[in-house]
């Protein structure tokens, strides 16, 4: 064990956690990470690494952690590429290694390791070239296999998620000095503020740097003031576990809450939070980054900032002998910590060649050797850790010996801070580079900016590139009352993007910048050298930043190395773009509580339960759910479709047409305006009568169709497809407002206030007659409607046809749609009434060679194309659709026309799609958009767009079915049955 | 994601609730028009990167539609104006004049 | 016409709340509604909507209310009258007969939507799971009223008091919406909001 004997802010000693790490038992305790745990458990080794499965432990102590990456939870609460120091300890966590086998100890994969020189950037692009097939088949399943973080689950997640919209006048994103302070300034302004914190404890680096006096207060007890005054206050919201992963255009930001990841589930497991907000603070802080240097990858070898949250926050040594390697003064708060802690520091390796100041001196005080211009280079250890380092001389060039060997089980990497400048390049600020604090830090002048152009986001703290206390609280205060900080003087850093190994760095060394994705300091002078310069291609040649930690510790020194090879400075090479989220978020909260049923909305009509309960198969329309066909016992579809077909030709059936679109239009310009959106006259339609219109849009092509009636002078109601009413109301309104605004017309889509059945067949008459009410069917003509009551309820009858058989439409509100439909089914049992559904309907209509917008038409269609020129109006000034019908391509000969197709065989039913081909069988001259097998004519029927098919009625065509197989059919009218229409005008 | 004040209704939503209906002020020609101007009509886009006028609808609100002019690079909007007018208001343009000027 | 038999009539949904729900949630049976438009500044208009409804035109986004009967703002061109089922036929008739040579439109719409009832403390942020809409006590008022989307359904939302809010949709999407606030309505999720 190593756990301290003292310290650890955030434990409770007193309440032991129990948890398994690969099935095994261990305990930490109430307040561990998962990482701070297994560190007390004295386990270094948690993972290996993708490429070279070399084995490696935690390199840092929060969120940007590249290799401490665990499969959480098991069975269908599985997850993989969880950060383990972000894992909260609770009782019951199930943890696994990743990327290895048959174990974490013992892993096959290492033989990667052995061949790595083999394994250069660009290893696989180079290799897997030829032969090309072999890649599908061989290559990329070995690969796959080898390769990889952790395993997709295989279950269905069984948690929750949802979402939450907020707006406030400013966001926080970040809870430690800065954020608290800018919170606290922004709170007495007035105005809502929302501050976030990812982690579960307010405070950052002041929990841990307490080496300030702030306001002549100890750090934290300033830190424990401001969480007081923010939570007193009525207009601040605090939220904890909660990252501010985007900032987006507009002031558009995305929250992700773990909501109990840190414990067993209630309620959602992740909340997405979005968020509009006038103004963002980034307080966003700092990353640490680690020192490339020769085996900087072994387990023990930690980030110097992390090496001593875990002493002071968590009571754990990472080690019992620490080297710190480090660039600046602030390493030297690490040698501090564990020297207070009791742990021994065996060296101090300072890369500066002067290192002085308030922290170095009481380092040296305390009796910690320090050497200056010297950094580590080489190390040594085992699959459980670093064991030795090797010191080596700096600044005397790439080819030096190597000095004394120290032994150690840990090494601290204080490398330079980088500001975590994320949220003001997710919309477009600009970063620069300051050369003087070696960093990457908000460009003032270039922020991301809001929709009237003012800027949005405010970086703060440590994410302005400021390293004391002091700047960074001075930053966050703005133009607000500022603060006095109290704390040591710091010295410049002096980075160290590179640390020469045993004689010259070709000799072999791992210098690791990538810890996630294997890259090395090797790796990216290889892409400089190849050819790949621009940092964007080096990135994408080696993969640098391109793990799940995008790069948050490995860019910075990655770009460096790039500068150097070619000897460019670091802002002429660049950076990469930084891209949301800020943290991986979980797929479940992306979809929120939208998922399962409530995945996507069905739109229902009034007897979808009905449909339902009899046996319905239903099919989407539109948005629409539809009754397929209505399935009796355990008969197959055939016989279903056969049954409902035959039910309308030879008795009367009943249809569910309340999806039909209704749209009223109603104006004194009404016939005008509908003349021009209908491609026939619609103004000459007398009051009580119903004409079929097609509608096209100015390109020319069939959009939608319908029945329109003319309710009174002033007013019609225009039917749509099932899937078209929103459309064409929204195409109405949008001529209406946007081009003839200066008509007299008002629109209203009324689709859901009646619901319409067809009922239609020889018997539709006579069932009508039997009920009660005062509609004469008799004497209402064909194409003629007339208001009604019908059993007591409401109803509107238009005596129109789909089916080519005699029929009605009743149309009645909503309200009474299943008593009527109930009243309707139970008035004609010897009249063989039954219901019927789309699949008849359609076959039913395709042997009258009725067009369907969608299948018939494909957005390239006209109306001349499907035979329905009488359909357009050649007296009308203007239309949609009219002058467009006049360009050479929508008169020319050859366009493909509908006809009809009998196949050779009367049994063959061609697939839907199918391509009819030239004579010379070298092209395809048009294609089937409808084919069923008619129970009517007891034969296959089919329509088809064919080149000129109207000049070529009894032509012969070789449909191809697959790939060696062509049938015949011949070309014929598209009206297969009762061609002269006596049927439904009886 | 933008966000859009709907110059009908006076509601400032997100863009979900919009429909973005392409460039603004395309004359539509009359049916005696030449093939090529037809062809412009349906087919002539001007995709700046830059000031863009543009049709929008509050899809999800009001349903109107209305006019927007916005840059197309740095998503500032210069303002919305009603869907009924054949070319931006002169306080828009001289905003866009005052906001673009180098 | 013969005379109607009302009992026939059904309702948009026959549903009740699940158990563990931390606001109130319910279906209304029924609600009569009609959808009138036209200029709503034009004195015919205004005279014929204070005839059939007793209500004043509503200010932009906001809505009137005589007895049961309220008045709510759709559009600029457009309101809504929500009254008892029943009564939109009147209403049509007395709107159409008043506002005479006025271009108008007034149609009775008393089966095309479905109603819902959202109330309690946390009744704001089962809609703010799905609606961007800043519905926060404070920013949205008593009578105000929201044409938006909830989720990915086109849905009005009018405050009806303190804690309450209706919340209205087409009738087709009424058994997703209303299964949607069942879940938004979570007391465990609403614990921490």
């Amino acid at each position: 064990m190593t756990r301290l004997a003292n310290g650890g802010a955030l434990i409770d000693r007193d309440t032991p956690v129990s948890f398994t790490f690969d099935g095994k038992q261990f305990r930490g305790v109430k307040g561990d990470t998962l990482a701070s745990a297994m560190l007390a458990n004295g386990v270094k080794l948690v993972n290996r690494s993708y490429k070279y499965h070399r084995p490696r432990g935690v390199v840092t102590s929060g969120p940007e952690e590249p290799n401490g990456l665990v499969n959480l939870g098991s069975g269908n609460r599985h997850e993989p590429n969880i950060r383990m120091t972000q894992i909260e300890l609770f009782d019951g966590l199930e943890a696994t290694s990743q990327n290895r086998y048959p174990s974490l100890r013992n892993d096959v994969g290492v033989l990667n390791a052995a061949a790595s020189r083999l394994y250069p950037a660009g290893f696989y692009y180079k290799t897997f070239i030829h032969p090309r097939h072999a890649w599908k088949y061989l290559f990329e399943p070995m690969i796959r296999r080898i390769a990889g973080l952790g395993r997709a689950p295989t279950e269905a997640d069984p948690d929750t998620y949802e979402h939450q919209y907020a707006f406030c006048d400013t966001l926080i994103a970040g809870g430690g000095a800065s954020g608290l302070l800018a919170a606290r300034r922004a709170g007495e302004a007035g105005g809502r503020v929302m501050l976030v914190e990812q982690t579960e404890r307010l405070g950052g680096r002041l929990l841990v740097d307490d080496d300030a006096e702030i306001d002549g207060k100890p750090a934290r007890e300033w830190v424990a003031e401001q969480v007081a005054a923010l939570e007193a206050m009525e207009n601040v919201t605090i939220r904890l576990r909660t990252c501010c992963s985007a900032a987006y255009d507009h002031g558009y930001a995305l929250l992700y809450e773990r909501r109990t990841d840190h414990t067993m589930p209630t309620g959602p497991r992740h909340r997405l939070w979005r968020v509009r907000t006038k103004q963002i603070i980034g307080a966003t802080g700092m990353i640490e980054r680690p020192i490339p240097f020769y085996g900087n990858d072994f387990p023990g070898v930690m980030l110097a900032s992390a090496v001593r949250d875990y002493v002071k926050l968590w009571g754990v040594a990472p080690g019992q002998t620490t080297v710190l390697y480090t660039t600046n003064d602030d390493g030297y708060r690490t040698a501090l910590a564990l020297h207070e802690a009791g742990c021994k520091v065996a060296a101090i390796l300072d890369s500066r060649a002067d290192p002085a100041g308030l922290l170095v001196e009481q380092a040296k005080t305390a009796g910690i050797t320090v050497h200056p211009s010297t950094g580590i280079g080489k190390t040594e250890g085992t699959k459980d850790g670093v064991t030795a380092i090797h010191t080596v001389p700096l600044g005397k060039g790439d080819d030096v010996a190597l000095g004394e060997k120290i032994d150690c089980d840990c090494v601290a990497m204080a490398g330079g801070w980088s500001p975590v400048v994320h949220l003001y390049s997710h919309s477009g600020g600009k970063v620069m580079w300051d050369a003087g604090r070696a960093m990457y830090r908000p460009d003032p002048d270039n922020p991301p900016r809001d929709s009237s152009g003012e800027a949005y986001v405010r970086m703060v703290g440590g994410a302005t590139g400021a390293l004391t206390t002091q700047d960074v609280l001075t930053s966050a205060a703005g133009n607000g009352e500022g603060v006095s900080v109290h704390g040591p003087a710091e010295q410049p850093t002096a980075s160290v993007w590179f640390t020469p190994s045993h004689g010259k760095a070709a000799l072999g060394g791992k210098h690791f910048l990538d810890y996630q994705n294997d890259v090395t300091v090797a790796d990216i002078r290889l892409a400089a050298r190849e050819g790949f310069e621009s940092v964007e291609h080096a990135k994408r040649y080696t993969t640098l930043g391109m793990a799940t930690d995008q790069g948050k510790l490995s860019n910075i020194n990655g770009h460096a190395i790039l500068a150097d090879t070619l000897g460019k400075a670091m802002p002429e090479v660049g950076t990469t773009t930084f891209r949301p989220p800020y943290t991986p978020i979980s797929m479940g909260s992306i979809a929120g509580q939208q998922k399962g049923s409530l995945f996507k909305p069905f739109r229902q009509t009034a007897l979808h339960e009905w449909h339902a309960e009899q046996g319905a198969e239903f099919e989407p329309v539109g948005d629409w759910r539809r009754p397929y066909r209505y399935q009796k016992g355990g008969e197959g579809r055939e016989t279903s479709i056969t049954r409902e077909i035959r039910r309308v030709r030879e008795k009367v059936g009943l249809l569910d047409a309340s999806t039909l679109g209704k749209l009223i239009v109603r104006g004194p310009d009404a016939g005008k305006f509908l003349d021009l959106m209908y491609t026939n006259m619609m103004s000459t339609l007398k009051p009580g009568k119903c004409r079929y219109g097609l509608m096209c849009d100015d390109n020319g092509f069939l959009m939608d169709d319908g029945v329109v009636a003319r309710l009174d002078e002033q007013t019609f109601l225009c039917h749509t497809t099932s899937g078209g009413s929103d459309r064409v109301h929204a195409w109405m309104e949008e001529w209406l407002q946007t081009e003839w605004f200066d008509l007299k017309v008002l629109t209203a889509n009324v689709t859901e206030q009646w619901s319409q059945f067809a009922v239609a067949g020889p018997n539709a008459r006579a069932l009508l007659d039997r009920l009660e009410g005062d509609v004469d069917f008799a004497a209402l003509p064909f194409m003629g409607f007339a208001d009604g009551t019908l059993g007591g309820m409401p109803v509107r009858v238009f005596r129109i046809s789909f089916s080519g058989e005699l029929s009605y439409e009743l149309a009645t509100p909503t309200a009474f749609a299943v008593s009527l439909w109930e009243l309707l089914l139970g008035s004609g049992d010897d009249l063989g009434v039954g219901p019927y559904g789309t699949e008849a309907l359609h076959v039913l209509r395709a042997e009258k060679g009725f067009i369907v917008i969608g299948d018939e038409t494909d957005g390239t269609v006209t109306p001349h194309d499907v035979g329905m020129s009488w359909a357009v109006s050649k007296k009308k000034e203007d239309f949609l659709g009219k002058r467009a019908m006049e360009r050479p391509d929508l008169t020319r000969k050859g366009r493909k026309q509908l006809v009809g197709l009998l196949t050779e065989d009367p049994n063959f039913v061609l697939p839907d799609g199918a391509h009819a081909l030239s004579a010379d069988g070298t092209r395809a001259i048009g294609h089937v958009t409808s084919t069923y097998h008619s129970p009517t004519i007891k034969r296959s029927i089919a329509m088809a767009l064919i080149e000129g098919g109207m000049d070529r009625m009894g032509e012969v065509l070789e449909i191809g079915i697959d790939r060696k197989t062509t049938v015949k059919a011949v070309i014929a009218s598209p009206v297969f049955y009762d061609k002269d229409g006596a049927r439904q005008n009886v | 994601m933008l966000l859009i004040q709907c110059p009908a209704c006076g509601v400032e939503a997100e863009e979900t609730e919009f429909a973005a209906g392409g460039e603004a002020h395309i004359v539509r020609p009359g049916p005696g028009c030449t093939d090529a101007e037809w062809a412009s009509y349906l087919f002539d886009r001007k995709n700046p990167r830059g000031v863009h006028y543009e049709r929008w609808r509050h899809a999800f609100g009001c349903g109107k539609w209305f006019h927007m002019a916005r840059h197309t690079h740095t998503l500032e909007v210069f303002g919305v104006y009603a869907a009924d007018v054949l070319d931006p208001p002169q306080e828009i343009k001289d905003r866009i004049a005052e906001r673009t000027a180098p | 016409m013969s005379d109607l038999d009302l009992s026939l009539a059904r309702a948009a949904l026959d549903v009740t709340p699940p158990p563990g729900l931390g606001a109130q949630v319910e279906a209304i049976a029924s609600r009569g509604m009609v959808a009138i438009r036209g200029d709503l500044t034009d004195a015919g208009f205004v005279a014929a909507l204070q005839a059939a409804t007793g209500c004043a035109v509503p200010e932009i986004r906001q809505s009137t209310q005589a007895g049961d009967t309220r008045v709510l703002w759709m559009s600029t061109d457009e309101v809504m009258v929500f009254c008892e089922w029943g009564a939109a036929p009147g209403i049509v008739e007395a709107f159409m007969e008043k506002a005479g040579d006025t271009h108008v439109l007034a149609l009775d719409v008393s089966d095309a939507r479905a109603v819902f009832r959202v109330s309690g403390e946390k009744a704001w942020r089962v809609l703010a799971k799905g609606a961007p809409v800043d519905l926060a006590p404070g920013q949205f008022g008593t009578g105000e009223i929201r044409r938006t989307r909830i989720a990915t359904v086109a849905a009005g939302i009018v405050k009806t008091g303190d804690d309450e809010f209706e919340v209205f949709c087409f009738r087709s999407l009424a058994a997703y919406l209303w299964n949607w606030l069942c879940v938004g309505a979570g007391a465990e999720s609403l614990s921490d909001l």
